[in-house]
């Protein structure tokens, strides 16, 4: 199958011509400066403080110091987190993609009305604090939630049946409610530029639609299966929030022992290697990845989204569209949906009071967050983000696109790491590296920028990777024989087909921003408090009122990001931005 | 229209740029007003108008580097000491008072207006940390809950291990939360570590009587209690001050707190925060001079309702919601600095074996 498939796609393109010698654009061709971009970058703000903080954890006089590594074999307690961390990280990934595989396959073929607002509200879950998704799974699922009290007097219980608190399932439903949105866009995406002629070709053939899909979709989909699989995954290993606040206090993470190690008993030593296994998992992870994308990418046929997407005509299209929505919209909206119900409510009914507070700074406090300031400091280093993540991520990914440098197999896991590394360390790293010019940044802003940058690029290089990969190298051949240079080639030809793709990084480096706490929190910011921050900062008091501002916080920032999402999507290039 | 793209990634990144920018311009000139930085915690808070009184008299200007939890920022004050981020620090606790001054990184200063605090409080001969404010970890209850089930709500530490009041407890793990370990620390000086019943003893029959174990206070609080949250449980362990802020923060609809304190003998944890000029300091005299004005009744008296705590000067008068609500337990349980310092790593470790595996 996959022979005719590659030979149909040959003989489909016009021009055949001996194209070994014509100079396409390829990254060989730009400036040494721009290619080494994202390396400058990476070596000033990951691996320079990273090895500063490294160093003086296990080498504080100047010689290696193994008591700490020694300690860690020593106890059977950290190989146990190793195994709950990795086992929690794969169940719950499988869980995800298996869940979003047909909301992702709905909204590639088919057109129905609100799809473009579902697919903004979908990643919302992404931006939203931890401890504000436990309330809201509280509100929906706890002791006193509508659904126990209702099962309680259907069976006339003494005690509520659903109790999901500190146990497993609500870990595993936390990491599909956030995660579903990578599946959901970078498969989705990707999908919809698929020729549907290859599956409908099997068809023809006789193979019945199970089969089609396992064997002519699901390898074509492999590539950005498995990019949007390893973000999960790499989310899931190093999840922190989930496990600490909705696990509870018998789960532990690698990360959140890293975490307690640092932070409260101040073990160095014990931190630093603990981050180090758990960086050197992630580079294992990523290269048994590298090799496996790197076998299953091949030029593909990419198509305009206008031509692979349909309205649901049949009973049995509107079943699938419909039954994939309902989900999405119980999965992922009424946890959001109950929020902001309660963000209205004050105690003696449904009124603006929370939000009108917000405007007020009744205490006449220093750190008081006006809520357009709070947005405004968002929003300014969200588009930071995004523009750094964009140019970094796109050079990154033409990098590894390059099939003939050795580099790439090298250079794949290692844009990959700062995922898997601990903010804590990393933050730490930043006060004793940072710290004189020309780099004397601990206190500037723009780390914060950076810091989410190094999160938000590896991203984009995922989501624009497998569509660089598919481009067929013909239409660049062609276009150059025709007489195109370099630069218009890559403008006429790579930018309309990647301009997908890098808005749908572009979404994911815009809702990393405006969603991250922990390095932000870490990384010392004078007085540019972002939206998650006030959001804490209402949490850390008691009182009816703060518990309401917090909410009405949140209520603006998932409106905030869905607006924000909505008009990233809007953006066009073009004429052939429908692509 | 091809240039759309790249016009507005330049915009964008060009807005985002001048915006982040744009307190870092806001650099002293030699002749314009000095800078003082005072680091701290995140739950640092002040009026506007005291720190502008102190900007006015000292032709300075104050820059706040609120840094992460009270361990989190000690730990970059420790990390960053061969070239110190801040001129001040604070808000280390008792709790952590011995691995700061272990750490070298605070300059002795006694400070005008120590005299108004009381001696209990001072716990470093040197004047490296002088205390700033106080406050007690106590159990909150629910008053209507206890009201409505016809119970006795709970007076002692030894009262949560009444089989009635079995699953009606949440504590915060003392491994990731201060409020926890302060809990934490109640028991170990009310128990004792030897004896007949000891504080292992004592969360033994906690645990079996469902006590619920909560990463940090804010789940403990908004998740699980029943009077703040969404939760079905009455006893949470807070602050003693937290009654008085629910009335604060109410609205106006309510007249009197919702929740009751648990006060009874060694109930209660005190949390002691303190101050220090960090070592290396530039601004040696104004660093003296905030220290000064910190102890002042002017910002002694901003602290409650900034804060929740309440001020270690004794001069300065209380606002009336605290005067009204705020309790202080008589007799709240001793543990020295240097014991919990000694000890934390195995008493945290300890509690984790009786109660959560």
């Amino acid at each position: 199958m996959n022979e005719w498939m590659n030979g149909r796609m040959m003989n489909d393109k016009h021009l055949l011509f001996a194209y070994s010698h014509i100079r396409t654009f390829t990254i060989r061709y730009s400036p040494l400066a721009i290619r080494l971009l994202p390396l400058v970058f990476l070596a000033v703000f990951f691996f320079y403080p990273l090895l500063a903080i490294f160093r003086l954890s296990l080498a504080p006089q100047g010689h290696l110091d193994l008591a700490a590594p020694a300690k860690l074999v020593s106890t059977t307690y950290y190989a146990r987190t190793l195994w709950f961390t990795t086992w929690q990280a794969t169940v719950s990934t499988l869980l995800t993609v298996i869940l979003a595989m047909p909301g992702a396959y709905i909204f590639a073929r088919y057109r129905f009305p609100g799809k473009s607002l579902l697919q903004a509200l979908t990643t919302v879950p992404f931006v939203m604090p931890t401890i504000v998704v436990a309330a809201a799974f509280n509100a929906l699922l706890g002791p006193r939630s509508h659904l126990n009290l209702a099962l309680m007097a259907l069976f006339g219980l003494q005690r509520p049946p659903i109790n999901l608190q500190h146990t497993i399932w609500i870990i595993l439903l936390a990491h599909v409610f956030y995660n579903y949105t990578v599946v959901l866009r970078i498969v989705g995406g990707f999908w919809a530029n698929l020729n549907p002629r290859l599956e409908e070709a099997a068809r023809l053939l006789g193979a019945d639609s199970w089969r089609a899909f396992w064997q002519v979709t699901l390898p074509l989909l492999a590539p950005a299966l498995v990019a949007a699989a390893l973000l999960v995954f790499i989310f899931c290993f190093t999840s922190f929030g989930v496990v600490l606040i909705l696990g509870g206090p018998r789960f532990a993470t690698l990360e959140v022992e890293i975490y307690r190690q640092t932070v409260h008993l101040f073990n160095l030593p014990l931190a630093a290697t603990l981050s180090l296994a758990q960086i050197t998992l992630t580079l294992a992870m990523t290269s048994v990845y590298t090799r496996l994308q790197a076998r299953t990418a091949r030029p593909l046929q990419l198509r305009p989204q206008q031509t692979t997407q349909r309205w649901p005509t049949t009973w049995r299209d509107r079943a699938l569209v419909g039954g994939n929505v309902v989900f999405m919209v119980v999965l992922l909206l009424t946890p959001l949906l109950a929020l902001a119900e309660r963000s209205l409510w004050t105690g003696r009914g449904y009124a603006l009071t929370n939000y009108s507070e917000l405007f007020v700074n009744r205490r006449g406090s220093v750190f008081f967050v006006p809520p357009v300031e709070a947005v405004r400091n968002s929003l300014a280093f969200a588009a930071l983000t995004v523009g750094l993540a964009v140019v970094l991520g796109v050079i990154g990914a033409y990098l590894l696109a390059d099939r003939k440098s050795r580099l790439s197999r090298w250079l794949d896991p290692i844009f990959m790491l700062p995922l898997g590394t601990s903010a804590v360390t990393l933050g730490f790293g930043y006060i004793i590296a940072l710290d004189r010019p020309p780099l004397n940044l601990r206190t500037s802003p723009l780390l914060i920028p950076i810091a989410h940058t190094l999160v938000a690029f590896p991203f984009v290089v995922r989501t624009v990777l497998p569509v660089l990969r598919g481009i067929h190298p013909h239409l660049r051949e062609s276009a150059s024989v025709l007489g195109a240079s370099p630069a218009r080639v890559w403008r006429e030809i790579d930018l309309p087909i990647v301009s997908r793709a890098l808005l749908v990084g572009a979404v994911f480096a815009f809702t990393i921003s405006m969603g991250e706490f922990g390095a932000t929190s870490l990384i010392a910011r004078p007085q540019m408090p972002t939206m998650p921050i006030a959001i804490y900062r209402f949490l850390g008091q008691p009182g009816a009122l703060n518990y309401g501002q917090a909410l009405a916080m949140s209520t603006l920032l998932m409106l905030v990001c869905a607006v924000g999402f909505l008009s990233i999507e809007r953006f066009r290039y073009g004429e052939v931005g429908e692509f | 229209m091809k240039k759309q793209l790249c016009l507005l990634l330049a915009f964008v990144i060009l807005t985002g740029l001048a915006t982040a920018c744009r307190p870092a311009a806001a650099t002293p000139t030699p002749a314009g007003p000095r800078t003082l930085v005072l680091m701290s915690h995140d739950s640092f808070a002040v009026s506007e108008d005291v720190i502008a009184e102190f900007e006015e008299a000292h032709n300075a200007k104050v820059q706040f580097l609120p840094s992460g939890d009270a361990g989190a920022a000690l730990n970059q004050a420790i990390l960053s000491k061969e070239n110190p981020l801040a001129d001040v620090f604070f808000g280390v606790d008792n709790t952590f008072l011995s691995r700061a001054l272990q750490a070298g990184i605070f300059e002795p200063y006694k400070p005008r207006g120590l005299e108004n605090v009381p001696d209990e409080l001072k716990l470093d001969p040197e004047y490296r940390l002088v205390p700033v404010d106080y406050g007690d970890v106590c159990l909150n209850y629910d008053k209507s809950y206890f009201e409505e089930k016809g119970l006795t709500p709970p007076q002692t530490l030894e009262d949560l291990t009444r089989p009635e009041l079995k699953g009606l407890t949440v504590v915060e793990n003392p491994a990731t939360s201060s409020p926890g370990l302060c809990f934490l620390l109640a028991t170990v000086g009310h128990f004792g570590e030897s004896g007949d019943y000891t504080y292992l003893d004592f969360w033994r029959d906690m645990r079996a009587n469902d006590v619920l174990v909560t990463e940090g206070w804010e789940d403990a609080y908004w998740g699980q209690s029943t009077w703040a949250g969404e939760g079905n449980r009455p006893i949470v362990v807070s602050y003693a001050t937290s009654p008085a802020a629910e009335v604060y923060f109410s609205e106006g609809a309510l007249e009197e707190p919702p929740t009751g304190n648990v006060l009874g003998d060694g109930a209660c944890f005190r949390q002691i925060e303190f101050v220090g000029i960090l070592k290396g300091t530039k601004n040696r005299d104004l660093a003296e001079a905030f220290i000064d004005f910190m102890l002042s009744e002017h910002f002694q008296e901003d602290i409650p309702l900034q804060m929740w705590v309440f001020p270690a000067n004794e001069k300065a008068a209380l606002p009336q919601v605290f005067l009204d609500f705020a309790e202080i337990p008589e007799r709240p349980a001793v543990v020295s600095p240097e014991a919990i310092a000694k000890n934390r790593e195995a008493w945290i470790e300890a509690w984790t074996e009786v109660v959560l595996r």
